[in-house]
């Protein structure tokens, strides 16, 4: 046998590590699902897509700068510390996964202003005439507009990456231990935002086409959870029994019903038959995509703050 | 630090010292009990401990501090807190594999600093003066000669989850 107690009881350490609600994974899911957005409208002006009247890359960076914005409103509420916010930038800490991020997300604010400027809202052109001059400057450079697509693709891949980094920096949690968290958490941000584009899309051959690409990120996701599990239970014993939080343990059924069935099988099949012209398609299968992407955040977030070394023991 | 673990009882003086000396507020602790017991029936083994954060040479809540309010002090590698500095963003807290962390009700993050306001005035931490077993030790590891290196070298010793990579710098004779 092998029994430990311990005297500490620190609120939200003990008897389990519990310092990050509800905040964190809807902070992570929406800077998922705004990477997904600008790197589905960065390949759109890649593209040249722009020239179609209804091409959702006019609207994808209205979407994504309310969705970040929410999304880092969330990750202040979970500060304790509010008033010294401001602390994360006076400062660049090179090893720190959370300062990259900060400043990541400054930086995506200009590429998505730059991207409206493609079709400035009115109430823009109104007070500043000058910025229909820039619409016409870019609108008028084809290399220009491939350029701001490359961009935009780019620091949204680096937000996708960023937010799986987050977690899998913090070597003292193993389920979190994973070199691939980064590529999970970018896969399923890609397949909620294709969902989501697939429903709202005006243009009639990019609801087909996320839909088709929406089942290739699904397939890639599940490959990716696979290779997740198999590493974790590969690797050290303290991972391996984190692994079993998800198969076996506490979380195996909002992991097995929520995330794997309603959130990647059921829809995957559902969109299947609706590509190939068996059903009609529906905004059920997205819906499900997106909440169970929200739902793997969740599930990421509390089963790795539950896991922990002294599982050895 | 270098403590004896046969000679703990398990008292929690070090515990209530520290809490009076650092106003450690209520309902929380910088350092703690913990008692193990391994092996068979009838070979039962058990250690009683005194733990607290170990001042670990590679410092997984340093490299995560987004703010650089985590970090080593100049004073042998002592690991602090800047309370000024600290978001309460709680990514060092994830990140200790030793939970020696807490969320302090004013906002910041707080653990044990080795007493270091009473080490600068050559002092030794609340904890280590009060023992009544004297079973803790506080010293420079560094050198050779000092009576916590002699310790280790004349002892069977271990630290606390080595295996984390942290390089911790606490000590647990046996
Ligand atoms: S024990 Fe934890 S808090 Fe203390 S230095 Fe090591 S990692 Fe940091
Ligand atoms: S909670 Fe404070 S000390 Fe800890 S990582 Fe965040 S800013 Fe640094």
């Amino acid at each position: 046998m092998n029994e430990i107690t311990t005297t500490r009881h620190n609120p939200f350490i003990d008897p389990t590590l519990q310092v990050w609600n509800w905040e964190i994974p809807v902070y992570l899911f929406l800077g998922g699902m705004v990477a997904g957005m600008m790197i589905i409208s960065g390949y759109f002006l890649f593209k040249g897509r722009h020239k179609e009247e209804n091409c959702s890359c006019y609207y994808l960076p209205y979407i994504s700068f309310v969705l970040l914005s929410v999304g880092m409103l969330a990750l202040f509420l979970d500060l304790e510390h509010k008033l010294y916010v401001w602390r994360l930038y006076t400062t660049f800490q090179i090893t720190s996964a959370m300062s990259w991020g900060s400043w990541i997300l400054v930086l995506v604010y200009p590429i998505l202003f730059v991207n409206i400027l493609l079709r400035p809202p009115k109430m823009l052109t109104d007070k500043f005439p000058i910025v229909i001059e820039w619409q016409k400057v870019l609108l008028e450079k084809t290399s220009w507009i491939k350029n701001i697509g490359v961009l935009t693709m780019f620091f949204g891949a680096g937000i996708g990456l960023y937010t799986g980094v987050l977690l899998s920096s913090l070597g003292a949690r193993p389920l979190w231990s994973s070199s691939i968290l980064w590529m999970l958490f970018l896969i399923s941000g890609l397949s909620g935002a294709a969902a989501f584009v697939h429903v709202i899309a005006k243009d009639a051959y990019e609801r087909v086409l996320l839909a088709k690409a929406d089942n290739a990120f699904l397939i890639i996701e599940l490959f990716v959870i696979a290779l997740f599990i198999i590493g974790l239970k590969t690797a050290t014993e303290v991972q391996a029994s984190a692994a079993d939080l998800l198969l076996v343990g506490k979380f195996a059924s909002s992991f097995w019903v929520f995330v794997i069935g309603l959130g990647i099988i059921i829809p995957l099949f559902i969109q299947l038959l609706a590509v190939n012209h068996k059903i009609n398609h529906t905004p059920l299968a997205p819906l499900m995509v997106i909440i169970g992407g929200l739902i793997l955040r969740f599930v990421i977030v509390s089963a790795g703050q539950y896991s922990h070394w002294f599982a050895l023991n | 630090m270098v403590i004896d673990t046969t000679k703990c009882v398990g008292c929690q003086d070090c515990v209530i010292a520290c809490q009076a000396e650092n106003n450690v507020p209520q309902g929380f602790c910088r350092d703690w009990i913990t008692t193990e017991a391994k092996g068979k029936f009838p070979t039962i083994e058990m250690e009683i401990r005194s733990e607290r954060c170990n001042h670990c040479t590679d410092a997984p809540c340093i490299s995560c501090c987004p703010t650089g309010a985590s970090h080593y002090h100049d004073v042998g590698g002592v690991v602090l807190v800047n309370h000024d500095e600290c978001i309460g963003c709680k990514a060092c807290i994830a990140s200790c594999p030793y939970d020696a962390r807490y969320v302090h009700p004013e906002g910041y993050v707080d653990k044990c600093t080795f007493c270091i306001h009473r080490v600068e005035k050559g002092q030794d931490p609340a904890c280590v003066s009060v023992c009544p077993t004297h079973c803790m030790h506080f010293g420079d590891l560094d050198d050779p000669n000092s009576k916590v290196s002699k310790l280790l070298q004349s002892r069977r010793n271990h630290s606390l989850l080595p295996e984390a990579g942290t390089k911790p710098n606490i000590f647990y004779l046996t």
